[in-house]
C-alpha cells in the first residue's frame, strides 16, 4: 500500500502542518468571528425588537385606560347633567303645579262666592214671593186682606220649622 | 496512468507535482496530497466566506449552511464539554471542517482523498492526544492521573483496572486515526474494485457493477460526513475527560 511508503511522509506532514495552520487563522480570525458577529446582531435585533413590542404594548394600554377613563368620566358627566336636567324640570313643574293650585284655588274661592251671594239672593226672593203668595191665597181663599208684614213673619216660622 | 488503473491502490499513490523541494534536509515537496489540502482549505474559506458576504439579519439558504455548520460544531462542543470548551471552538471547528472538505472532496472522480493517508489521520490523532494529555495535566496537575483509577471501583479491582484505563487511554491516537484511515481506504478501494468490475463485464453486464458504484457512491458520501463527525466528537470527549476527569 502506498500509505505505507515512509519516502512521502515528510511532505504530506509539513503541508499537513501548513494547510491546517492556514485554516485554523483563517476560522478562528475571519470566518467564526464573522459568524459570531451575525449571530449576535440577529439576537440583538430580536430582542430590541421583543422590547420595542414591549414598549408598544404599555403605550397601548396606557392609551387604553385612558380612552375608559375619557369614557367614565363622560358618563358621569352625562349622569350629572342628565340628573341635574331632571332637577329643574321637577322643580318647574311643582312650581308651575303649585301655581296652578293657587290660581284654581282662587277660582274655586270667587265661584263659591258667587255662588253662595246667589243662594242668599234666591233664598230671599224665595221668602219675598212666598209671602207674596201666601197675603195674595189668603185674601183669595179666605177673603180677608192680610198684611203682607204678617204673611212674610208666619212664611218665616213655617220656613225654620222645615228646615 | 492506464497501467496503474488496473490496482485499486493506485488512486492512493503519492505523485510530486513539480520538481522536489528540500528545506534543511527535510522534504518538502508539493504533491497531490499537499494539492488537496490547498483545495480543501480554499473551498472550506471560500464557502464560509461566500456564504456569509451578505451579513444578512435573516439568512439565505448558504447562509443558513454557514450558520448550520458553526451551531453545529457549537452545540457538539458544548453538549460534551461544557462551557470550558469554548476555548477549543476553533479548533475543533477547523478540525470538522478540514475532515469533511477532505473526505467529501476525496470523492470526486479522479480526485486524491487526503485522509486515506496513515500519516496525515496520525498526525492529528497523535496532536489531540497530546493537546488533550497537556490540557488535563495543566488543568489538574498530577491529580490528572487518578483519571487511571475510576472513582467508586472497589480497591481490589484496581490492579485490572488500572492497566486497562492506561491501555484504552494510551490506544486512544491509533483508534482514532485507523479509523478514519482504514474507512477512507475501505471505501475508495470498494469504489475502485467494483468500477473495474465495469470494465471486466463489458458492454453487456457492466451496467450491474455501475448500478452499485452509484448506490455505494450515496453510502461513501454518508460514510465521509460520518466519520469526519466522529472523529471531532471523540475529540470533544477526549477533551472533556481531561477538563473534567470523568
Amino acid at each position: 500500500m502506498p500509505q505505507f511508503n515512509p519516502e512521502y511522509f515528510a511532505p504530506q506532514l509539513v503541508w499537513l502542518v501548513i494547510t491546517f495552520l492556514a485554516l485554523y487563522l483563517l476560522m478562528s480570525r475571519l470566518i467564526l468571528p464573522r459568524i459570531n458577529g451575525i449571530l449576535a446582531q440577529r439576537e440583538d435585533r430580536i430582542d430590541g425588537n421583543l422590547q420595542r413590542a414591549e414598549a408598544l404594548k404599555e403605550e397601548a394600554a396606557q392609551v387604553l385606560a385612558g380612552y375608559q377613563k375619557a369614557i367614565a368620566d363622560a358618563r358621569a358627566q352625562a349622569q350629572a347633567a342628565l340628573a341635574k336636567a331632571a332637577a329643574d324640570i321637577a322643580a318647574e313643574t311643582a312650581a308651575r303645579e303649585a301655581e296652578f293650585a293657587r290660581k284654581m284655588a282662587d277660582q274655586t274661592a270667587a265661584a263659591e262666592a258667587g255662588i253662595r251671594a246667589a243662594k242668599t239672593r234666591a233664598l230671599a226672593d224665595v221668602r219675598g214671593i212666598a209671602g207674596e203668595v201666601a197675603a195674595m191665597m189668603a185674601g183669595k181663599v179666605a177673603d180677608t186682606s192680610v198684611d203682607a208684614n204678617a204673611a212674610a213673619e208666619a212664611v218665616d216660622s213655617v220656613m225654620k220649622e222645615r228646615t | 496512468m492506464a497501467a496503474e488503473a488496473h490496482s485499486p491502490l493506485a488512486q492512493f499513490e503519492i505523485q510530486p507535482l513539480g520538481g522536489p523541494i528540500h528545506i534543511g534536509g527535510l522534504d518538502v515537496s508539493f504533491t497531490n496530497s499537499s494539492l488537496w489540502m490547498v483545495i480543501a482549505v480554499a473551498a472550506i474559506t471560500a464557502f464560509m466566506l461566500l456564504g456569509t458576504r451578505k451579513q444578512a439579519i435573516v439568512p439565505g439558504r448558504w447562509q443558513s449552511l454557514c450558520e448550520g455548520m458553526y451551531d453545529f460544531v457549537s452545540n457538539m462542543l458544548r453538549d460534551n464539554v461544557g462551557q470550558e470548551g469554548r476555548a477549543y471552538f476553533p479548533f475543533v471547528f477547523s478540525l470538522f471542517m478540514f475532515i469533511l472538505f477532505a473526505n467529501v472532496l476525496g470523492l470526486l472522480p479522479g480526485a486524491f482523498t487526503v485522509t486515506s493517508h496513515i500519516v496525515v489521520t496520525g498526525a492529528m490523532a497523535l496532536f489531540i492526544f497530546v493537546m488533550v494529555t497537556i490540557v488535563g495535566i495543566v488543568r489538574h496537575g498530577l491529580h490528572f492521573f487518578t483519571y487511571f483509577a475510576p472513582q467508586g471501583a472497589p480497591m481490589w479491582l484496581m490492579p485490572l483496572m488500572i492497566p486497562i484505563e492506561i491501555i484504552s487511554y494510551a490506544i486512544r491516537p491509533m483508534t482514532l486515526s485507523i479509523r478514519l484511515f482504514a474507512n477512507m481506504v475501505a471505501g475508495h478501494v470498494m469504489l475502485a474494485v467494483i468500477g473495474g468490475f465495469a470494465f471486466a463485464l463489458g458492454v453487456w453486464a457492466g451496467w450491474l457493477p455501475i448500478a452499485a458504484v452509484t448506490a455505494l457512491f450515496g453510502l461513501e458520501l454518508l460514510i465521509a460526513c460520518l466519520q469526519a463527525y466522529v472523529f471531532t466528537i471523540l475529540t470533544c470527549i477526549y477533551l472533556h475527560d481531561a477538563i473534567h476527569l470523568h
